[in-house]
């Protein structure tokens, strides 16, 4: 019979190591599905993901157990790709003159037909992943959150540690940079 | 083309595509060969954190510091001390000194005169 997660956690506390293995393969998928969203290249994923697991082996017994277990392994895993993000952030700054044929196209497109213009394109998944790459850590870590997985604002809160003002002010900012980029495409390739 | 009067694309519109563009790339969730293995490796060759170590490795950090302290303390009180012959002799400074110790021997004195009272 397949042991639960509780089960599995109080077992690894009391030093059964081996025990931890079920833990792993069970949210190994979603833990790298996170990643992937923060870091591009696979070694930077891979190295993340390491890094989740070894900090989540090593605070298991903070996991207080009111809560899933796969609600406090995702906490650690944004925690652990937003120190990624301060730690990679240099370079940011790029020329929207360098885009791709594929970004450039989709956006002939747009500026053709705003409206038509596919968001299911590989070249507008390309332009925002640009995007994204070039905000701040905390903008970045916002939008992905609020904007693309549809989070609540006490949801970020309760993920990222930051008070629920906090997540309004960086929210705000987040947008604001997100304007002023888009803004930048604008100027630098149609005026 | 759709450009604004000010001559400025319509960079609400295309913001909310992106966005949307970004919602529909669902991230990439297989995982490498045995990674859990490997994850599993790591954890075994980690060394296990040692409490003692680190209360031990705390300690010794502190008292680098503590030691300076001392050091610095120690030279001042060398340079410090014969200028002011007269002054540790005042009135006042011998007064503290001596309800200084008189306090820390109170402890002391009292058990003695106790038991004169007791004769």
């Amino acid at each position: 019979m397949e042991r639960t997660d509780p089960e599995l956690i109080k077992a690894v506390l009391g030093g059964d190591t081996a025990s931890f293995e079920p833990l792993v393969q069970k949210y190994l998928p979603r833990v790298f599905a996170t990643a992937r969203r923060y870091a591009r290249r696979e070694s930077e994923v891979e190295d993340i993901v390491q890094e989740v697991w070894l900090k989540s082996f090593q605070k298991l017994g903070t996991f207080r157990g009111d809560a899933p277990f796969e609600h406090w392994l995702m906490r650690l895993t944004v925690r652990t790709c937003y120190d990624f993000l301060r730690s990679h952030q240099r370079n940011r700054e790029t020329s929207f003159t360098e885009l791709n044929d594929s970004e450039t196209d989709w956006l002939e497109r747009f500026v053709a037909d705003p409206a038509g213009a596919s968001d299911e394109a590989d070249g507008a998944k390309q332009l925002v992943q640009r995007l994204l790459e070039q905000l701040s850590p905390p903008a970045r870590l916002i939008i992905t959150l609020l904007e693309i997985e549809d989070r609540s604002v006490k949801e970020i809160a309760q993920i990222t540690g930051w008070s629920v003002p906090l997540v309004k002010v960086r929210a705000f900012r987040a947008r604001a940079e997100m304007r002023k980029l888009l803004a930048k495409i604008a100027r630098e390739k149609y005026l | 083309m759709d450009v604004k009067s000010n001559g400025a694309m319509n960079l609400e519109l295309l913001n909310q595509k992106l966005l949307a563009a970004a919602r529909r790339r669902a991230p990439d969730d297989r995982v490498p060969y045995a990674f859990e293995k490997r994850i599993m490796a790591r954890l075994a060759s980690a060394p296990v954190p040692d409490g003692l170590a680190l209360w031990a490795h705390g300690l010794w950090r502190a008292a680098i510091p503590c030691l300076a302290v001392v050091v610095l303390l120690g030279v001042s009180s060398l340079f410090v001390a014969p200028e002011t012959p007269a002054a540790s002799a005042t009135p006042a400074s011998s007064e503290l000194s001596q309800e200084f110790e008189n306090t820390m021997l109170a402890a002391v004195d009292q058990p003695a005169s106790s038991t004169e009272d007791e004769r």
